[in-house]
């Protein structure tokens, strides 16, 4: 299979979009983009599970190599196991949405569209490569866009959102070089030279002491991205002032670059450093899930209150990581999953609501149901998904999370377990706090006026619940895809046991 | 017979809602109503055969009724024999409930027809019905504990969708949260009471949990016994966490402050949700796990009983002094909920010994009944009298002449005067309190006493009281067809229900009893029974002011009740003052002060010294000339001071 074509495809969309004139050629080519993105998505994996049901136990699927830089033995090596395909789906799904929901984008459309799907191929390029050196080049391209997104099309104090999360986002990327570094010069084979090559750094043993002197850089360095606390402010105001599709890109995938980096890179490679730092790692992710969900409920501003909950949600994932137990890395996987659909939804239903009331304020809305119940319903959803509910992605991520913490046998662990599980009620409160005063209540004169979502926002938004109802109604389907995955980066750490 | 017949039961009610989830406002808008109601139809017919197939021909074994695991599949496999399977457990309670719930829904999606017409959201009324309707099923049919906590979780959403159902009332959107977080913070206990049980009994299936649990010689007990917390077991733990979630399900003291605001939804909605179906969950969840509290943690079975003995004592005493007629139904609830509770907490496992486990299912059982006529009843009246204040009301016999008469059955019946239903129930559980515990029984005499003066104190003062106006206008006051017919069929079933030969059927561990009535020991508590009757016939029968007289006569009592001992409060103080102004203002201060100011220092700290360090990059010869030569001065001067 010619894995690439992830990479090529949105690159291409990106060349042709370069040559359209006006809003209307530049969207229906970038919704063609992201359909094909789609289709190659779900064509992977479909050849996904014919390999696998055809007995092939390799731990990476459609592979292929290229020597890129040979004096550094830089590689340009791809390939994809479970993990990175239940991602490259997120990715899929996500991409098409924003698209939809962007389908008004007058300011800049051309630039706007190019950029967003220029973002697609860092994060495909990311999710894809088996070389700590392209990987790190894909992070990067991810990067760039997000900083013009919020700095041209954002919305409030957009200049210093943008130039913070540029700059936490490149701190972040700067930890992760040196870890890689440091990786990449303690890996000497037979013959004396060095390898950037995951699955070759995988079979070998790293030192101990190497390992946790590099392992923070890597762990904090990706955990920027997935709002680790105390390393998280870049994500309320970088989402805040974002445009609509962008919030949905940087909460749905930009944040699980980061996950997907601490899960493959630093916890599979380091797996004795993984163990050492645990209780650390324990410590900052309940720290994020409590605090980031009291935080939560003082937020006035929709966007607000979903930026800090997803700082509580990524928490989730760090828990789930830290564990270091099969059901709880398996939880933190689907966590990643999960919060990335959910929070797209969220954001496109907080946007819905804002291009017609113009404001985010949950003291200005209220009784939106009535006139726009469309809208309203998705709002409710991605909030029942938010809080937990089961029939939705969100129960499914967290019991997971949950179940393989509590069999980590430590004390300290399991009260860390419980202050996880109590986030879930006071995520119950600011949901319903803003759920109750926006949809909810009586209706505004200054909106009775209001019209319920268009044709693409419908779609937009019914791709994302359906994604989110599968995984919440069969969550074998997603399950049996990761598990393989996360089978093998338990192998390594559970041999130290 | 092939039991997997039982799967359409729930799927009907779910199919319905998919379709009129999906389609309702476009295509169904009147004839939503009639569609959920055919369906559930279907579903009640299928249960009632089921369970009369499982009760009468195949369900018995030597004596015994068997537990039938009739589907399960596994749903998410955590790790090898920990895992969430979605199944149809058949025993005698389930078999129970779940001709229960279709029987009760039935009837309310009924009695909507009439009394939701014409509403704006009709459709999407019925829509939440049967998703409650599918997610109580499945509650009730779950073969592992984790499904039921799924389902469990599900009725919370479908009341909350129900009590919110006036989305536009500032009180119901108040409600509905209420409920969904009371619950929800209950729901904790039981999701970590889980973790704990599902832990150590390593698996999370019902059936398997029980042997595991009970089998004192078994790894999994011996582990979770021996490993403690607090110097109490886990197993202790365990169970007292997920009393904790029926407890706020249920409505028990503390957690109780959700279910008289819950009252915000349309009427039928309480009488299915409110009154027969939904809040019974946390008992029949104690039921289902009864053999490990009974046979290994009966520390937790005393817990119980105190807890139900006080809520059902001081939701008596509370709706003595309300006015709203659905608050003083919301109180009985909650009170005759304790009774259930109060008897699963005195009895113990097997044989006669197991009295309070019968009285208990028998009382949940003919409770359904009453009580949801009561709601039903109270909804024709305010569908007629736009109010829910009994001083609007009064006098109503001859213009509600139907609904006059199926109330007073319904208030004889929770009262247990014989022959109604409610007689048999609660003689079986003050029976089983009398032999266990006399304090307790003294509780719940009391609290018998209290509950017939509350409900006559409500007939009269609905019914009664004021001099009754003859139906001169020809306008009178029953509403349609579809709303009495509920009426009559429940009242029919509360006269009828506690002639069931109910230990014959549903035991603590499935041996048929053959229980013999004791008349000498019913003589006190009906005695007690027709004193609260005739007490309330002299204050409220007529109107004058001897009610006043009499509240005046407890004085600040009187007055802390009708405030409901100020519960509320309670609440809204640690809410209000402890969480947000001491937890989450200060969280959100520190994020954007401490946490970011930091991120701010540094990044405006490197500013500054990039600032004032810029002016060196001046591009002046002359400076950097005088830079070099300093720099080549100062190296020397080193130089030469180290070499000597």
């Amino acid at each position: 299979m010619f894995l690439s074509s992830l990479i090529i495809a949105p690159l291409i969309t990106c060349v042709i979009i370069l040559f359209c004139r006006g809003l209307k050629q530049v969207r229906i080519i970038s919704l063609a983009g992201a359909i094909v993105q789609m289709i190659l998505a779900f064509i992977f994996l479909i050849q996904y599970w014919k390999e696998r049901s055809s007995g092939n136990t390799s731990a990476m699927l459609f592979e292929s190599d290229h020597t890129w830089f040979a004096a550094l033995n830089i590689h340009y090596h791809i390939g994809i196991d479970g993990i990175s395909l239940a991602m490259i789906l997120l990715t899929a799904f996500v991409v098409i949405a924003g698209v939809l929901v962007s389908w008004t984008m007058e300011k800049l459309s051309k630039e706007f569209f190019f950029l967003l799907l220029f973002l697609s191929v860092g994060a495909y390029g990311f999710f894809i490569s088996l070389d700590l050196f392209t990987l790190f080049f894909f992070l990067e391209v991810a990067v760039i866009p997000k900083f013009l997104l919020i700095g041209i099309w954002g919305s409030g104090k957009k200049e210093y959102s943008a130039m913070k999360l540029a700059l936490m986002l490149m701190g972040g990327s700067a930890l992760v070089f040196v870890g890689l570094a440091g990786l990449y010069f303690n890996t000497a084979n037979g013959n004396g030279a060095h390898t950037f090559d995951l699955l070759q750094i995988a079979q070998m043993h790293i030192p101990a002491n190497v390992q946790k002197i590099f392992f923070p850089f890597a762990f904090v360095g990706f955990g920027i991205f997935t709002a680790l606390f105390p390393f998280h402010t870049w994500v309320p105001d970088g989402h805040s002032s974002a445009p609509t599709a962008a919030s949905m890109f940087l909460a749905g995938i930009s944040m699980k670059l980061g996950g997907y980096g601490c899960l493959r890179v630093a916890t599979f490679l380091m797996p004795d450093a993984a163990h050492a730092y645990a209780p650390v790692i324990i410590l900052l992710a309940t720290i994020a899930i409590i605090y980031g969900a009291f935080a939560t409920m003082m937020q006035t501003d929709l966007k607000y209150i979903n930026a800090y909950s997803s700082v509580s949600h990524c928490g989730f994932v760090l828990l789930g990581i830290g564990m270091l137990t099969r059901t709880s890395i398996n939880g933190a996987v689907l966590q990643m999953v999960s919060h990335g659909l959910m929070t797209a939804l969220f954001f496109a239903a907080i946007g819905m609501i804002y291009s017609r009331t113009h404001t985010r304020l949950v003291a200005q809305l209220g009784g939106l149901l009535k006139v726009t119940p469309f809208i309203s319903t998705v709002f409710v959803i991605a909030g029942l998904c938010s809080l937990g509910l089961p029939g939705l992605s969100g129960f499914v991520a967290e019991m997971t999370v949950f179940m393989g913490s509590w069999q980590n046998p430590d004390k300290l662990y399991r009260l860390a377990t419980i202050l996880a599980c109590a986030s879930i009620v006071v995520t119950a409160v600011y949901i319903l706090r803003a759920a109750g005063k926006t949809v909810m209540g009586p209706l505004s004169n200054a909106y009775d006026k209001l019209t319920d979502a268009t044709w693409n926002e419908k779609i937009a938004a019914g791709l994302l619940i359906v994604a989110i109802v599968i995984i919440g109604v069969a969550p074998f389907l997603l399950y049996d895809l990761v598990k393989p995955g996360t089978e093998l980066i338990m192998n390594k750490i559970l041999i130290l046991k | 017979m092939n039991y997997s017949i039982i799967a359409l039961i729930p799927l009907l009610p779910l199919a319905t809602f998919i379709l009129l989830g999906l389609f309702g406002r476009k295509y169904f808008q009147t004839s939503g109503g009639i569609i959920a109601t055919v369906a559930l139809l279907a579903s009640a017919i299928i249960s009632l055969y089921v369970t009369y197939h499982y009760f009468f021909i195949d369900g018995k074994v030597n004596g015994t009724y068997r537990h039938i695991t009739a589907l399960n599949y596994t749903w998410l496999e955590f790790s090898p024999g920990i895992s969430i399977d979605m199944g149809i457990l058949i025993d005698p309670i389930s078999m129970m409930m779940i001709v229960v719930v279709t029987f009760i829904s039935l009837m309310v999606h009924i009695f909507s027809l009439g009394y939701m017409k014409g509403e704006d959201r009709f459709s999407t009324y019925f829509a939440f019905l049967s998703l409650f309707t599918f997610s109580m099923l499945g509650l009730v049919l779950s073969t592992n504990i984790f499904q039921l906590y799924i389902f469990w979780e599900l009725v919370g959403l479908s009341s909350f969708l129900l009590i919110g159902y006036y989305f536009y009332k500032p009180s119901a959107v108040a409600a509905s949260k209420k409920a969904f977080i009371v619950t929800r913070f209950a729901d904790l206990g039981f999701l970590i009471g889980i973790l704990m049980l599902g832990f150590h009994a390593q698996t999370l299936d019902i059936s398997t949990l029980i042997q595991n649990l009970t089998n004192h010689q078994s790894p999994q007990f011996i582990g979770i016994t021996t490993a403690s917390f607090l110097g109490v077991s886990l197993l202790t733990w365990g169970l007292s966490l997920v009393f904790i979630g029926g407890a706020g399900k249920s409505a028990m003291f503390p957690l109780h402050i959700w279910l008289p605001d819950a009252m915000e939804g349309p009427t039928p909605v309480s009488a299915l949700i409110h009154a027969a179906t939904m809040v019974v969950a946390g008992v029949y969840l104690i039921a289902r796990l009864f053999p490990v509290y009974a046979l290994s943690a009966p520390q937790v079975l005393e817990i119980i009983m105190s807890v139900g003995a006080v809520s059902a004592l001081i939701a008596a005493i509370i709706a003595c002094t309300q006015t709203d007629i659905k608050r003083v139904l919301a109180y009985s609830t909650m009170s005759q909920i304790g009774y259930m509770m109060l008897a699963l907490g005195v009895s113990k496992y097997g044989g006669e010994d197991g009295l309070g486990y019968i009285g208990s299912m028998f009382h949940l059982f003919t409770h359904a009944f009453f009580k949801s006529l009561l709601f039903l009843g109270a909804g024709a009246v305010i569908h007629f009298i736009h109010s829910n204040e009994m001083k609007d009301m009064g006098g109503l016999r001859k213009l509600m002449p139907l609904t006059h008469i199926t109330f007073l059955i319904a208030c004889l019946a929770i009262a247990g005067i014989p022959p109604f239903a409610g007689f048999f129930s609660k003689e079986e559980i003050l029976l089983a309190a009398f032999r266990a515990n006399k304090f307790i029984y003294g509780i719940a005499l009391f609290t018998a006493g209290l509950t017939s003066f509350y409900m006559f104190r409500l007939y009269f003062s609905i019914f009664w009281n004021k001099p009754s106006t003859e139906n001169k206008t020809g306008h009178h006051g029953e509403g349609t067809w579809s709303m009495k017919i509920p009426l009559v069929v429940l009242a029919v079933c509360s006269l009828l229900a506690g002639l069931v030969p109910f230990a014959n059927y549903i035991t603590s561990d499935g041996a048929v009893l053959n229980a013999t009535n004791n008349i000498m020991f019913s003589i006190v508590p009906v005695a007690v029974s027709l004193g609260g009757i005739l007490l309330s016939a002299y204050l409220y029968k007529k109107e004058n002011d001897k009610p006043v007289r009499a509240a005046a006569l407890f004085g600040t009592f009187y007055k802390a009740a009708h405030k409901k001992f100020y519960i509320d409060e309670m609440y809204l103080f640690v809410t209000q003052r402890i969480l947000f102004n001491l937890i989450a203002r200060p969280a959100a201060w520190v994020d954007k002060n401490i946490v970011d100011g930091f991120m701010n220092l540094t990044a405006t700290t490197t500013g500054k010294v990039s600032e004032s360090i810029k002016a060196m990059q001046s591009g002046r010869l002359q400076s950097y000339a005088i830079y070099f030569f300093g720099g080549v001065i100062a190296m020397a001067a080193l130089f030469i001071y180290w070499w000597k």
